[in-house]
């Protein structure tokens, strides 16, 4: 042993261990980049097999990126699940007073699995998020008006958003289940504040709709992986802020109550 | 060592630990007594600085726990309450809060082979028995090495064997000079196990005493006889307190068997049972605890 003491980068490697070794993570990251993957390519096969029967309308509907990051959407939930996981999978088996004893300052541990989440999520989204972008493309190369290249203006910044935007929510879920210290109870709210909120929005005037919703969590990340400027939203960079704003919020929270609370 | 002084902890209304002050000296095996409900487990966690004390204040080896740079080195504990992800190995476990100090992998090793769980160590803990994970706990617990050691209800779920193995550890650890405090709610076991007691009842101090004085103070000397002729041997024994049990049956209290049995020579009296009772413990502790339990069978 060389110098006896508890320090971050030996918290993080404690947590690496811990992320690795329970296998909801292996599943939960491995139905992530499955729905990253497939639903752009069933995505561009459909529309590659119909497209003879397409209106012009629908047809103008169809976007290459929509298409490429079709799986985007669908996989956040599995990587906001495990989010949740990595820290209220603690609390219901009691690791957590484990962890504690160990790091009892506590707040070592939150920023090592903060850390250790976002680097994975990210890691694993951006080359699945571009593998998905090739596939889709490779799938619809019949079709020139649904073609673009990664050197289009726009196209980089949507991949690299998008990947982003997945670390964020992941991030986000993470801060929500140390807040709320339940696994059902952190899915529920996560599902809450990202899916069942924005189309709720819907029932409100048009008015009070585009008022409200260019500050929502989800609609604000979502601008990240927007190729074209929705003129009822603000604007990539500015909405990119409000995003991580929140996340630093519930992050915040999550280390003010981890700290005070009994464990 | 640990230090407690005016340790107080309430959750909502109730008052789980109440104003409690003791020091625990290294060296013994140190029994913290007190019936289900008492507040040990809240004590421990106060300790440990899991929760966070209502008033008063609590050090390990002159720190809170929390200051210690390397806590695992200072304080092992085994909590009552599972400590482990269900999903995760006996090895793996281990590791990841050895990472966190720096100790090596051949420590784990090293520990779950002490611990006898070298067959299980990848099996996931989930899969444990109550005496695995009691196993699990304390190889968690002596990861550090440290030089305080804190057990709650550590022969909860072992077999006989087991129960033997830890009672050999216990006196082992505080041999070697360590602070040993373990928790139980059963007295017999204290006193096989434990040189100096606390008993708590309520949340609140009874008593704080070697297990030799505990029990000289709560021992009657009472011895059973059996005689047909009971009623006459209790004439004859005027000085002592006499109780008739069962016809035939008198439990005195105040003189030996070897009194008794010279008595009862000397006046022709047949005896068929001749037995010192020592009150046992058990009973003892109940005495002393009764008006401080919580939950109590109507």
């Amino acid at each position: 042993m060389t110098t006896v003491a508890v320090t971050q980068p030996r918290v993080v490697r404690s947590e690496w261990t811990k992320f690795i070794t329970v296998r909801s993570t292996l599943w939960s990251l491995g139905v992530g980049i499955l729905l990253t993957l497939l639903f752009p390519i069933l995505f561009a096969a459909v529309t590659s097999a119909h497209w003879g029967t397409m209106s012009p309308h629908e047809r103008a509907d169809r976007h290459p990126m929509d298409i490429a990051l079709a799986g985007v959407n669908v996989a956040q939930l599995a990587i906001a699940v495990l989010g949740v996981l990595v820290i209220t999978a603690e609390y219901s088996t009691g690791m957590i007073r484990s962890t504690f004893l160990a790091v009892p300052k506590r707040l070592p541990v939150l920023w090592a699995k903060l850390g250790v989440f976002a680097v994975v999520s990210f890691a694993l989204t951006l080359p699945a998020v571009i593998v998905s972008f090739y596939t889709s493309q490779a799938i619809l190369n019949r079709h020139h008006i649904l073609q673009t290249s990664i050197s289009s203006p726009g196209v980089l910044r949507v991949i690299v958003g998008s990947a982003l935007y997945v670390m964020g929510v992941g991030v986000f879920a993470l801060a929500l289940g140390a807040i709320i210290r339940n696994t059902a109870g952190g899915i529920s709210a996560f599902v809450g504040i990202f899916f069942v909120i924005p189309p709720l929005m819907n029932v409100l005037p048009l008015s009070w709709n585009n008022a409200i919703s260019k500050w929502l969590p989800s609609e604000a990340g979502r601008q990240l992986f927007a190729l074209t400027r929705d003129p009822s939203r603000f604007a990539q960079w500015p909405s990119g802020a409000i995003f991580l704003g929140y996340c630093v919020l519930a992050i915040a929270i999550a280390a003010v109550l981890l700290v005070r609370r009994d464990a | 060592m640990i230090e407690a002084t005016g340790l107080t902890k309430d959750y909502g209304e109730k008052r789980a630990v109440d104003g409690l002050g003791f020091t625990v000296q290294p060296g013994i095996v140190t029994g913290f007594l007190g019936p289900n409900g008492s507040g040990k487990s809240t004590t421990m966690r106060l300790i440990l600085g899991l929760d966070r004390p209502t008033a008063g204040d609590v050090t390990v080896n002159g720190k809170h726990y929390a200051q210690h740079p390397a806590p695992l080195h200072e304080v092992g504990a085994l909590l009552e309450a599972r400590s482990v992800h269900t999903g995760r190995s006996a090895r793996n476990h281990l590791l990841a809060l050895a990472q966190t100090h720096g100790i090596p992998r051949s420590r784990v090793d090293e520990l779950t082979d002490f611990v006898g769980l070298h067959d299980v160590a990848r099996k996931r803990a989930g899969k444990f028995s109550l005496g695995m994970g009691q196993r699990l706990g304390l190889a968690t617990a002596l990861l550090g090495d440290p030089a305080t050691v804190i057990l709650d209800e550590p022969v909860n779920g072992l077999d006989p064997e087991g129960i033997h193995w830890i009672r050999n550890m216990l006196k082992q650890l505080a041999a070697e000079g360590r602070t040993v405090f373990v928790s139980s709610h059963l007295m017999s076991e204290m006193a096989l196990t434990a040189d100096h007691l606390i008993v708590i009842g309520r949340g609140k101090l009874i008593a704080d005493t070697t297990v030799e004085e505990f029990v000289r103070r709560a021992s009657r000397n009472v011895v059973r006889v059996r005689s047909p002729q009971a009623l006459k041997l209790g004439d004859v024994l005027k000085d002592a307190k006499v109780t008739q049990v069962e016809p035939g049956v008198l439990e005195i209290e105040g003189l030996d068997a070897a009194v008794i049995g010279d008595t009862a020579l000397a006046h022709q009296i047949a005896i068929h049972e001749l037995t010192p009772v020592q009150a046992s413990l058990e009973e003892a502790f109940m005495e002393l605890t009764q008006d401080d339990v919580e939950y109590r069978a109507a």
